[in-house]
């Protein structure tokens, strides 16, 4: 049993104004299923709308119910989530799951000093005293390198740069010590610069505590330079699922084979981009058969008939389209 | 000089001071120095790239060559017109000649204006570049030249468009009037992957076959060193390195460019745990007051006593580094 389980995850939101028919609404999340053991990096990679950020916040469960429809499985350490009680709910994120935004402006409280919400979570959750919160969440900061630990907690979060947010939103979610950390394209808005100082930031707490890892990113560099595992989504589903070392030498799917090859290199200059051929497609409207069967290069009649399920290769990964085996033989 | 070596921009000493207010009223609050003395030239048909971190004044530098903002003092000489003292008809003739593509297709384009009066705009402001009775053909043809399909898209509205056909649109928008040079700013950093890579080849393939001279403005070092014939970096205001994109890249004679590089995340995880990577630690200093002598010392793990009493300049011909120990060739 992994520690972190998602299976045949589905959510759905009604498109406004079509008054409540059941048939019309936004199909963000198709069936999505996912492994996590502690310690490892699965990275969800994708493009914009593929159903990155959705998944997230279904398994964190952060998700307003209604208006979105979840269905499926979320397991922590085998227990079920997506039937607990909000109460219920509200005690595993944070304390079992914690989680980082993108945007971690949006994600702080701007009225509150750092200490003030640091605090506030330490003494509501853990019991701690005013002072013993206080004394915890200068550590915290400090853990994430912010210097002057001592005299920053009592600066408000609009007094901090980007990637001193960005950390201090790190240690919120690492506040209650919890076993898996959802991060939601952390450092996409950052400098590389900074971007490389927060990932490194990560990894070591990741080190330290042996939490689990669920890195959302649309950047195949940081999936190449952290996950253990690769999880590909387009259009509401996974279509490749690997070892990054398995994507990276031949992906087993045409739509991963065509973000590597569209991606320039730093380490070298290619004459010309691969371009995959038109945009992703609106989850209000899939086309029918594969959902990449518009933009695909060995599209033919079954692609456009017939929807390709995730199944299995022999070597462990798993593809969703019709023509995985000769891929991988092409391919090498 | 050779013809392929004509110079169409001559940037010169290029500043642009903008005031802060202070904290009290009728206070000062000094200056932000978004750029402090930019020189660069740009040969026709080639492409230039500039690098930098946020708020280190690439927009503002891009916001100056077109003409949009005044310099507080420095020129821009586009062959022997210096564009800011140009007035009148020579300031349009001027314009016509330097466009900008910006980031944001969601903004940059008229969200109530359809994509045929987006196009024709120019020719409005330009009447005398073609006649009115042949300038709906232009601006189809233009539709076919960006790989949109002329017929179909000209009474939509930006909003019924995806982000790359957006920027297609601002990129037809930018070669109405045939210009010489077009200035990118952050062109493709808002698009997906797979759409970036098609904007990209859309722009390299025009330069091919239109001849037309770009600065790429991009934070994303891949994309630079993908397009670009040149590469400047930029920090705090100024360049710190200028070169071949090949030495550049290759080996840096900056310390900020190689953290720069060093920094970017490589796509192969094959090797990844031996990697060395130079972490600069914190984040680049205030445009208000930046460092004395070189503004990097304060992240720099060479500086000496030297670097913050005296600040190194630009120094070399095609290939220039302002450090006063610049790094050896690997
Ligand atoms: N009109 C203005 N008034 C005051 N300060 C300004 C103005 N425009 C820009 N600045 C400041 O000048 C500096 C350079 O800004 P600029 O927008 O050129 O940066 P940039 O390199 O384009 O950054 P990014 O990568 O975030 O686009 C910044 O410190 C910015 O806050
Ligand atoms: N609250 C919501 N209501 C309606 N549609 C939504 C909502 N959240 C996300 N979506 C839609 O679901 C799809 C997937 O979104 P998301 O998971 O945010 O994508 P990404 O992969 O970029 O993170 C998109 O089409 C998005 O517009
Ligand atoms: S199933 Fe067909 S259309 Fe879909 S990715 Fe595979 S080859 Fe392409
Ligand atoms: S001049 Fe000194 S501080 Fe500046 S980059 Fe060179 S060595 Fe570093
Ligand atoms: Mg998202
Ligand atoms: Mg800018």
């Amino acid at each position: 049993m992994a520690l972190l389980e998602v299976e045949d995850l589905r959510v759905s939101f009604p498109v406004p104004g079509s008054g409540g028919d059941a048939t019309s609404s936004v199909h963000a999340v198709n069936g999505v299923s996912l492994a996590l053991e502690s310690g490892r990096t699965l990275a969800i990679l994708g493009e914009s709308g593929s159903g990155k950020s959705v998944t997230a916040q279904a398994v964190m469960g952060i998700l307003d119910e209604p208006p979105a429809r979840v269905a499926g499985s979320v397991r922590l350490r085998g227990r079920e989530l997506l039937t607990l009680t909000p109460k219920q709910r509200d005690r595993v994120s944070g304390e079992e799951i914690g989680m980082v935004f993108q945007d971690a402006m949006a994600a702080l409280n701007p009225v509150y000093t750092v200490g003030e919400q640091l605090g506030e979570l330490l003494r509501v959750r853990r019991g701690l005293s005013r002072s013993a919160a206080r004394r915890r969440a200068v550590e915290l900061v400090d853990r994430v390198h912010i210097p002057a630990a001592k005299d920053r907690v009592r600066d408000y979060p609009h007094q901090f740069s980007g990637g001193m947010r960005q950390r201090i939103m790190i240690a919120l979610a690492i506040a209650l010590e919890p076993d898996v950390l959802i991060a939601d394209e952390p450092t996409t808005a950052l400098d590389v610069t900074v971007q490389a100082q927060v990932m490194e930031l990560i990894a070591e707490i990741q080190r330290d505590s042996g939490m689990a890892l669920l890195l959302i990113t649309h950047d195949l560099g940081v999936v190449a330079e952290v996950a253990d595992d690769v999880a590909v989504m387009y259009a509401g589903r996974i279509v490749e699922r690997a070892t990054v070392q398995q994507v990276f030498a031949g992906p087993a799917h045409p739509y991963t084979e065509g973000l590597l090859a569209s991606m320039p290199r730093i380490d070298r200059r290619d004459e010309e981009l691969y371009a995959i051929p038109g945009a992703p497609p609106n989850p209000a409207r899939l086309p029918a058969g594969c959902p990449f069967h518009l933009r695909c290069p060995r599209a033919d009649d079954v692609c456009r008939a017939t929807l390709p399920v995730l199944e299995p290769l022999p070597d462990g990964r798993a593809s969703a389209c019709h023509h995985r085996k000769e891929l991988l033989h092409v391919g090498g | 000089m050779s013809v392929d070596d004509e110079l169409v921009l001559r940037v010169d000493d290029l500043v642009r001071h903008f005031p802060v207010k202070g904290r009290l009223p009728f206070t000062s609050g000094g200056v932000v120095k978004a750029v402090d003395g930019v020189s660069f030239d740009l040969r026709r048909g080639e492409t230039l790239g500039i690098v930098g971190e946020s708020g280190c004044g690439k927009s503002t530098l891009a916001r100056m060559l077109v003409g949009l903002e005044r310099p507080t003092s420095g020129e821009v000489r586009f062959g022997d017109a210096v564009v800011h003292a140009a007035r009148g008809r020579n300031l349009r003739a001027l314009r016509r000649r330097i466009q900008i593509v910006l980031q944001d297709p969601y903004t940059s384009l008229n969200p109530r204006r359809t994509v045929r009066e987006i196009l024709l705009q120019p020719f409005e402001i330009h009447p005398d570049v073609l006649d009115r009775g042949r300038r709906l053909d232009r601006v189809k043809e233009l539709l076919d030249l960006v790989g949109l399909d002329g017929s179909l898209h000209l009474d939509r509205y930006p909003h019924q468009f995806s982000g790359g056909q957006r920027q297609r649109i601002g990129i037809a928008r930018a070669l109405a009037l045939q210009p010489d040079v077009i200035v990118c700013d952050e062109p493709v950093s808002a698009l997906d992957v797979s759409v970036q890579a098609q904007v990209v080849n859309l722009l390299e393939r025009l330069q091919r076959e239109l001849g037309v001279a770009y600065v790429f403005i991009a934070h994303d070092l891949s994309v630079v060193r993908h397009i670009s014939d040149r590469v400047a970096v930029m920090y705090l205001g100024k360049l710190v390195e200028r070169g071949p994109e090949r030495l550049l890249y290759d080996a840096p004679a900056h310390p900020y460019t190689k953290a720069l590089l060093s920094a970017v995340p490589v796509p192969e995880p094959v090797g990844r745990a031996q990697r060395k990577r130079i972490l600069l630690a914190g984040d680049p200093p205030s445009p208000v007051d930046p460092p004395s002598g070189c503004r990097f010392r304060t992240r720099c793990w060479q500086a000496t006593e030297t670097c913050a009493i005296t600040e190194p300049v630009l120094a070399g011909g095609d290939r220039a580094v302002a450090c006063h120990y610049p790094l050896a060739a690997a």
